[in-house]
């Protein structure tokens, strides 16, 4: 998780021509697989789910090609090499968070969704209202994480391509919106899958070349890499030991902990995350999936702490602060140090490869649920041809693509701050999406008033409290820059203390879904529970593969 | 593998029958058995982690062996919590939830819980055939 991009306009490191080149192989190798792979796109299931024909291992890499996005690698190397042990505690929470995906949720869902987290929390109850609102929330997470990750763009170039100046950046963000949309477009699911696998690869080979460097220069003594570390520090912080970063005051530990449990029970109800169970064939192979997603996440932030605590050593956070990326520019500038222009350029090739990946996968979630949840089931009935769903799939993806190039470059110009938009994303998918996702496969007497309480409480009090926290208004003036981290400078309106709403809203929203559900007169549909929870656990009558 | 279209649909009896059979309910007491305990066990586990590092860093910062402290070793065993879990879910599920819900499948997809055919598995434990 990054700190704010800082946007300097001096010098980039490397060379932006070596770096340009190794980003522009991978666009070229990717988006020639993207239309070798939409020759196999033929019908919905094709465009959503990748005709459910990915492997439980392909899969596992695309999951994580998915899931690190640059704010994984970059922020959480800067953030372990600057404040050291509370950066590792971010990549604690990321990673757990997997276990409530692969014991409670992965491949129930698989079993009894078609394309999107609405096919599930609507099976048993009134479609129209339980669908909209699931749209509505997967919309606001899906946003949030793709403005998180445009925005991300733009401070990554002027690092690493070279490119200065608010029209350049503004370009820039252009440049990869246009890139998504043609990924999505062409290639679909599919086309959108190989893009995130083979980002995946690149990803974890370069960290783990980096990984491996680090330790040869340490004798592979950890103790040696983390007493290095902390020699060189910045003065009178104890990198190695909790609260660099969130010990100050009573309040910055409250709200440590309510970011933990926003990453920890948010990733579980990421819409995007779980869309893509249902690219694959079977439950058995939706497991299969997360296994490896767990390995290779798991193993990729163990290579990000020896990344972040060598960027400490080797580099030191004077350096690291100086730079234009600030925080973000640990792990690149630690490659440059190890092994000069080339390994830059290659880490720098991954890094911007990443958000093109990522930003794929969020448009075409985010695309799929407005055609397949409100277009198809709830403005034309369910009257409407599976290609007339994906000719709506495919326009949405694009407005969606063209509303986040525009917000992208507006919150990039904003400064706004990617750490915030990122939590915001995962508090929103824990309070809104994973109670109701939970009550629906575990509680044979939730009602649609639950689910509409649980969700619209969970999304409205995320959004509130946000609003009246201190990320928008009101937050002290940092001394050093003379500005104050919040959104709005000058005006203070804010009442609620804490940065992340997870603490409140997480627990409030279980509480509003049960008593939505207690208080409603509504019958819970006994017949549509029995289907529902017969085909979660035995998984008759999940949708098939598509064969070609 | 059968054209999916071509299968006659389940119908709602067929699935509250299922639902009540005894194999049914011994599938989901073997899932829930093992999902439920252990996700309040690694959320308990992640949580005092966390609580940990917040309000006792003191004990946190409590040297091991060289610069390696408390903190850092209990992080890491966040890691190896993570996989041994991980771990255990899945061979949890390959003997002793996947043998009952295949066997259940081939059952529905013959359409062996229609009215009047009520019979209930006596081969709980026989692996049932995987499907292509």
């Amino acid at each position: 998780m990054p700190e704010t991009v800082v946007l300097a306009a001096d010098a980039t490191i490397g060379s932006p021509a070596v770096n340009i080149s190794i980003f522009g192989a991978f666009v070229l190798v990717t988006l020639v697989i993207t239309f070798r792979a939409s020759r196999n796109n033929k019908s919905a299931a094709d465009y959503y789910a990748a005709g459910r024909n990915i492997s439980g291992t392909q899969n596992g890499l695309a999951i994580a090609g998915d899931y690190l996005s640059a704010a994984s690698f970059l922020g959480i190397a800067g953030a372990i090499a600057v404040y050291g042990y509370d950066g590792f505690l971010y990549s604690i929470g990321f990673l757990v968070a997997w276990l409530v995906a692969l014991l409670l949720v992965a491949e129930l869902m698989r079993n009894t969704a078609r394309y999107t987290m609405a096919d599930v929390l609507a099976f048993r109850m009134r479609q129209g209202p339980v669908r909209t609102a699931a749209a509505i929330s997967t919309l606001a997470v899906s946003l949030f994480y793709l403005l998180a990750q445009m925005a991300g763009a733009g401070g990554l170039v002027t690092l690493l391509l070279g490119v200065t100046g608010e029209a350049a950046q503004a370009l820039v963000v252009v440049l990869v919106g246009a890139l998504m949309i043609i990924y999505v477009l062409v290639g679909g699911m599919r086309g959108t899958t190989y893009v995130q696998i083979i980002k995946a690869t690149l990803l974890i080979a370069g960290a783990l070349v980096m990984t491996l460097w680090v330790l040869t220069k340490f004798g592979f003594n950890l103790s040696s890499l983390l007493g290095d570390a902390q020699s060189v520090a910045v003065e009178g912080r104890d990198v190695l030991a909790p609260g660099a970063q969130y010990g100050a005051s009573s309040t910055s530990k409250l709200d440590f902990v309510s970011l933990g449990l926003a990453l920890v029970l948010g990733t579980a109800g990421l819409p995007h995350v779980l869309m893509r169970f249902y690219t694959v064939p079977t439950a058995k192979d939706a497991r299969r999936s997360v296994v490896w997603a767990i390995w290779l996440i798991g193993i990729f932030y163990l290579f990000s702490l020896v990344i972040g605590y060598g960027a400490g050593a080797l580099v030191g956070p004077e350096r690291i602060l100086g730079a234009p990326g600030a925080v973000n520019s640990a792990a690149p500038l630690l490659a440059f140090e190890l092994g000069g222009t080339i390994l830059l350029g290659i880490i720098a090739g991954v890094a911007f490869a990443t958000i093109l990946a990522v930003v794929a996968g969020l448009t075409i979630t985010a695309s799929a649920s407005f055609a397949h949840d409100v277009y198809a089931s709830v403005i034309k009935k369910g009257q409407v041809s599976p290609n007339g769903e994906v000719r709506v799939a495919r326009i949405t993806a694009v407005v969606i693509g063209a509303i986040s190039i525009g917000l992208g470059i507006l919150a990039l110009q904003a400064g706004l701050n990617i750490a915030f938009l990122v939590a915001l994303a995962f508090a929103v998918a824990a309070s809104a999406n994973l109670p109701t996702i939970l009550y629906t496969l575990f509680w044979k007497r939730f009602t649609t008033q639950g689910a509409l309480w649980s969700m619209y409480g969970g999304l409205i009090t995320c959004l509130v409290l946000i609003i009246f926290s201190p990320v928008v208004s009101g937050a002290p003036v940092n001394p050093a820059t003379g500005l104050s981290p919040s959104l709005f400078q000058d005006v203070d309106f804010h009442w609620f203390p804490l940065n992340n709403p997870g603490l409140v809203s997480i627990p409030l929203s279980f509480f509003l879904g049960w008593l939505g559900t207690v208080l409603s007169k509504e019958k819970p549909d006994l017949d549509k529970n029995a289907e529902l929870e017969v085909r979660s656990l035995t998984g008759i009558g999940a949708e098939k593969a598509v064969q070609h | 593998m059968t054209e999916p279209a071509e299968r006659r649909l389940l119908t709602p009896e067929e699935y509250r029958q299922a639902q009540d059979s005894p194999e049914f309910t011994e599938l989901r007491r073997r899932f829930r058995r093992f999902a439920f305990p252990m996700t309040v066990a690694f959320l308990a586990w992640y949580l005092l982690y966390v609580l940990l590092s917040t309000y006792a860093p003191d004990f946190m910062s409590t040297r091991v062996f060289g610069d390696v402290n408390l903190g850092i070793l209990l992080g890491l065993a966040q890691f190896v919590s993570t996989f041994v879990i991980t771990h255990l879910y899945v061979s949890h599920a390959n003997r002793r939830t996947d043998p009952i819900a295949d066997e259940m499948r081939e059952r529905l997809e013959s359409h062996q819980y229609a009215r009047g055919t009520g019979q209930t598995g006596p081969d709980l434990g026989k692996k049932g055939a995987t499907r292509a």
